[in-house]
């Protein structure tokens, strides 16, 4: 009995081929783009894990120093004789055969067993404490190092890229830091008797961070990337709706013939579940194998972002894991149910008798348009609400929701009262009837619309974030980077010798002096600067006191950075307190985009004072124009500097621009490909629609209107509700790039961003709206046009 | 004269597979003259009615309407043709569903450039749809439906009215009165009447009547 009904069920697919591909290609792309970023997400936590694993930052309490980057190796000694069990790591970058290497130097002796790297059991320690050395990296950065390698290596597959662990001797020679130590850490119960404090002053203890530290501030990158995920997979469900209600509507006939014939209501259902849960594996199959494809070729740019914005090292390269496979897989069963819901809860409960011609699928009633509206509009007054009164990322989010489905579902409202307008005031009887027209068509188009209008209002909001994005950082960039050379010295000898020199040649040379520090619990980085109109003139300061420079310069206290001030609740005329114990005032604020770590500005004198052993090496240089390349000649020529201690402000600016081109790469791509699927939907309901359409035309066309007439105003009517549709979407967008750069970024990042308008965005993005409308309708439109008459007249001698 | 048929064919279908509904029918209709035309199911009715209409082509013979042969008109002239000189009514009705009563009565008027509001308001009134302009077809019964269709086809003032089993979706009292109305109306405004019906009862109502079997009159 199954069997019979499954197959007069399946052969609804085998007349209507192009539904059934549809209906596969948007749950197939839908699955994929969630796969996707799903991979990219796993891929990269997978990637901290191992790092944060490997040094049992994720487990082991870590002894770190205060402020600065090292402590002495004395300080070992000293905990071990208290009695502390504690095991030494030395942390560091190096430049070798064109990579930048991160060397991790460890004690094997000493180190409790959750941070025992695990390659060093396998290849026996003598290797690895023998004078020579020995390191271990993963393969490709082995390949990539070739000769260059600067010990020799063993391979270890778990290591994330660029990155070497070796004896901490070896570290320390490698790293030129004989003598220093980055941390301790502390065996599980490894406490000594006496404090830390007076053994080790300077010295503080980290709890153990589950993920590591850069997991916890890439979270909110990853979970931009998961919200864009499902936005993708919401819009590819809408096919997948379309296509599964007009199926069901199609089989209503047949359904009922089974019915009649004796096949019980609760099996056809049985039989409907399971003929949709087949093709939602099929689908899913496709687009876990697409969204692995797709990850692979993204994942590269994401590892570049994610190296640029917060040192986090990411393995370039993909690997199959069965997580998010089996978790793709589920999301389009789930998908599938969710968009089928409907059509299997109706067929479950249709009587015997239900009437066997196709209900007018594309007019949804009256009742249900207006309780979409209303549900429509009670979730854009919670978005609303949560505008003024949310807290917090998650409810950034959540408004993010509200307003984009809310937006979406008032849309069908929306469209119909503007096309109820404009067939009043329409003159002739064709225009009269082509509103009139387009405003009945809605219900049937309104999935597809609705698609397409989250595509448009995440490309519009998505745009102006990053555009807005783009000019802020780029005047940002201007003002912090208003000094024409930057120059780094390689010792404090020649740090002085290069001052001298440079004095008489130059305007001004202003020193880059920074300390590392942890303030308030937060990684930052405390820099002094010298009073010079540079800073008066030029500072991106965002709020200050009055007279900020002068009490500055009199060392009353400092300036933050905005996402410092966010994060610690400090506002100018607050308290500052730095390590050491020095107190001022918090004398302004200041914008430092992309910078995950804190920052403090306070006098130069000032830094001295308070940590004098300061490395006193970088320096901004002001020349005029026409001296840069002079200037930098003569250093080159009289220090012989290497190429990377000397760059000029465009470089500079360059690179920061190519960073944060890479860092949106991905947004913009996950953007195209919603405005794709959208697209997708639109043919998809044009197509399945077109058969339904022919009632409309066909009494038309009887009375005297060509057929290629009819053909192109169905493409001008598809194209003029895109029109509309992206004109609704326009407002729904910059709502979106409101909450974009006012809620999430600053909850996400820290700063807040001026909002921006980019009206010819707006109409690049119209336009490619109505191209993709066009190139949806084109098909229909074309079938129309060469439809024989004799199928034409067929609805008029028989019922349909 | 304004249609004449003369030894016209119908297939549908090519080579082996093609099916004749037509076969050498030839038939003449004088400006405000009416005709039944009536035949068994399949008998090619309604197919001949689309051939006069210039819905379809035939295969041979001659069809003019009023002296100009169809088969020498494109595409857009047939369609011309249509608009300003006939008028359709089909069983299923077919109006617009996007469009109210009014609109859907003044249409075909509009269309072909002679629409008059007291006319058509006339009309409206003469098939008892006052009251019912700013209804939509789906919320007007069969029989009103099949009064609106009538109201659009003669509101154009057609030269002829071509009309498919008019009443065949309406049961016998409701059949009669569109029926009566839709004479009243034709001899009014001096159209030609040809309609298809497989009732021997209305067709004795009308002036002439042409019987089809298999496609052959007689």
């Amino acid at each position: 009995m199954h069997g019979a009904a499954l197959a007069a069920l399946l052969s609804h697919w085998r007349r209507h081929p192009l539904q059934l591909a549809m209906l596969l290609a948007g749950l197939a792309l839908a699955t994929a783009l969630w796969t996707g970023v799903q991979a990219i997400n796993a891929e990269a936590r997978a990637s901290y894990d191992r790092a944060a694993a490997l040094l049992g930052q994720d487990s082991l309490v870590q002894l770190v120093p205060e402020r600065g980057q090292t402590l002495p190796e004395g300080v070992f000694a000293d905990l071990r004789r208290a009695g502390w069990r504690v095991s030494p790591v030395l942390e560091g970058r190096l430049e070798a055969g064109g990579q930048r290497l991160r060397i991790i130097g460890i004690e094997p002796l000493t180190a409790p067993p959750a941070a025992q790297p695990l390659p060093i059991g396998t290849t026996g320690i003598e290797g690895f404490l023998a004078p020579e050395g020995l390191g271990f990296a993963p393969p490709a950065t082995i390949a990539a190092l070739g000769d260059a390698a600067p010990l020799p290596l063993n391979s270890a597959p778990d290591l994330a890229e660029r990155t070497i662990i070796a004896d901490i001797g070896a570290a320390q020679r490698l790293l030129g830091q004989e003598g220093r130590i980055s941390r301790l850490v502390l065996w599980p119960g490894g406490e000594g008797g006496r404090p830390l404090s007076e053994i080790a002053p300077g010295v503080i203890a980290q709890q153990p961070q589950p993920g590591g530290e850069v997991a916890r501030l890439t979270d909110s990158f990853h979970l931009n990337l998961t919200a864009f995920g499902f936005l993708s997979f919401a819009v590819g469900l809408f096919i997948v709706h379309a296509a599964i209600g007009l199926a069901f509507e199609q089989r209503r006939p047949t359904l009922r013939t089974l019915r009649a014939l004796g096949l019980p209501a609760r099996t056809l259902a049985t039989v409907l579940l399971a003929e949709l849960l087949v093709l939602a594996l099929l689908a899913g199959a496709g687009g876990v194998a697409l969204g692995y494809g797709g990850a692979a070729a993204l994942l590269p740019d994401v590892a570049a972002t994610l190296r640029g914005l917060y040192g986090a090292e990411v393995a370039g390269a993909l690997s199959l894991r069965p997580g998010w496979a089996a978790a793709g897989l589920a999301m389009a069963m789930l998908g599938a149910l969710a968009a089928a819901g409907t059509s299997l809860w109706r067929s479950a409960r249709m009587p015997i008798l239900a009437p066997a011609r196709p209900r007018a699928w594309a007019m949804a009633s009256d009742g249900t348009a207006r309780a979409q509206a209303a549900l429509g509009l009670v979730l854009l007054l919670a978005a609303f609400g949560l505008a003024l009164w949310g807290q917090g990322l998650v409810a950034g989010f959540a408004l993010l929701a509200a307003l984009l489905l809310g937006a979406a579902l008032v849309l069908p409202l929306g469209l119909s009262l503007v096309l109820a307008g404009l067939a009043r005031a329409a003159g002739g009887p064709l225009a009269q009837w082509f509103w009139a027209d387009a405003r009945q068509q809605v219900p049937g188009l309104s999935l597809a619309l609705m698609a397409l209008m989250l595509a448009l209002s995440a490309n519009v909001g998505v745009g102006t974030m990053v555009g807005s994005f783009r000019a802020a950082f780029t005047i940002w960039l201007d003002q912090r980077l208003a000094s024409e050379i930057y120059v780094t010295a390689r010792s404090e000898a020649e740090a002085e010798d290069l001052r001298a020199f440079l004095a008489p040649r130059v305007d001004a040379v202003l020193p880059i002096w920074s300390v590392p520090a942890r303030i308030a619990g937060e990684r930052a980085d405390i820099y002094g600067v010298i009073d010079h109109a540079t800073y008066r003139l030029s500072w991106p300061m965002l709020e200050g006191l009055p007279g900020v420079w002068d009490r500055l310069d009199a060392g009353e206290g400092g300036l933050i950075s905005e996402q410092m001030a966010r994060r610690a609740a400090l506002r100018p005329g607050d308290t500052l307190r730095l390590p050491g114990g020095w107190e001022g005032l918090v004398l302004g604020v200041y914008a430092d985009y992309g910078n995950p770590d804190g920052q403090v500005v306070i006098a130069n004198d000032l830094l001295l004072a308070l940590y004098p052993d300061v490395p006193r090496l970088r320096h901004a240089l002001r020349v005029p124009p026409e001296r840069i390349g002079p200037v930098m000649a003569e250093l080159a020529g009289e220090f012989g500097l290497p190429e990377g201690a000397m760059i000029d402000q465009t470089a500079v600016k360059r690179f920061s621009l190519e960073v944060f081109e890479r860092t949106f790469a991905v947004t913009a791509a996950l953007n195209v490909l919603t405005l794709g699927v959208a697209g997708l939907a639109l043919l998809a309901s044009l197509v399945t629609l077109s058969g339904l359409r022919l009632a409309q035309v066909a009494p038309v066309w009887a009375m005297g209107v060509t057929r290629a007439r009819l053909a192109w105003m169905e493409l001008a009517r598809a194209v003029m509700l895109a029109a509309l549709t992206a004109v609704l979407a326009l407002p729904a967008g910059l709502a979106l790039a409101w909450v974009l750069l006012a809620v999430v970024n600053v909850e996400a990042f820290g700063w807040r961003l001026p909002m921006l308008f980019f009206p010819w965005e707006w109409a690049r993005l119209l336009a490619l709206a109505l191209v993709a409308a066009a190139l949806a309708a084109a098909l229909p439109a074309r079938a129309l046009a060469r439809r024989p008459p004799a199928e034409m007249v067929k609805l008029f001698a028989q019922e349909r | 004269m304004l249609l004449a048929m003369e030894n016209v064919h119908k297939s549908f279908g090519t080579g082996a597979a093609a099916v004749p509904v037509l076969r050498g029918v030839s038939l003449v209709l004088e400006a405000g003259r009416t005709m039944a035309l009536t035949g068994e199911s399949g008998s090619g009715k309604s197919t001949l009615l689309h051939l006069a209409a210039g819905l379809e082509t035939a295969d041979s013979g001659r069809i003019a309407f009023d002296g100009a042969e169809l088969a020498a008109l494109d595409d857009p002239a047939r369609a011309r043709l249509r608009r300003e000189g006939v008028g359709l009514v089909f069983q299923q009705f077919n109006l617009i569903p996007s469009l109210d009563v009014d609109a859907n009565i003044a249409f075909q008027a509009r269309l072909s450039g002679r629409h008059d509001p007291a006319f058509a308001a006339l009309m409206s009134r003469r098939l008892g749809l006052e009251g019912l302009g700013a209804r939509y077809p789906e919320e007007l019964s069969g029989g009103q439906q099949q009064r609106v269709a009538i109201g659009r086809a003669l509101a154009a003032r057609p030269r002829l009215v071509l009309a498919d089993e008019p009443t065949g979706n309406l049961d016998e009292v409701t059949g009669d009165q569109v029926l009566d109305l839709m004479l009243e109306l034709v001899a009014e405004t001096g159209a030609a009447l040809l309609m298809v019906t497989h009732s021997p009862r209305l067709a004795a109502r009308l002036g002439a009547r042409l019987h089809l079997r298999s496609g052959v009159a007689g």
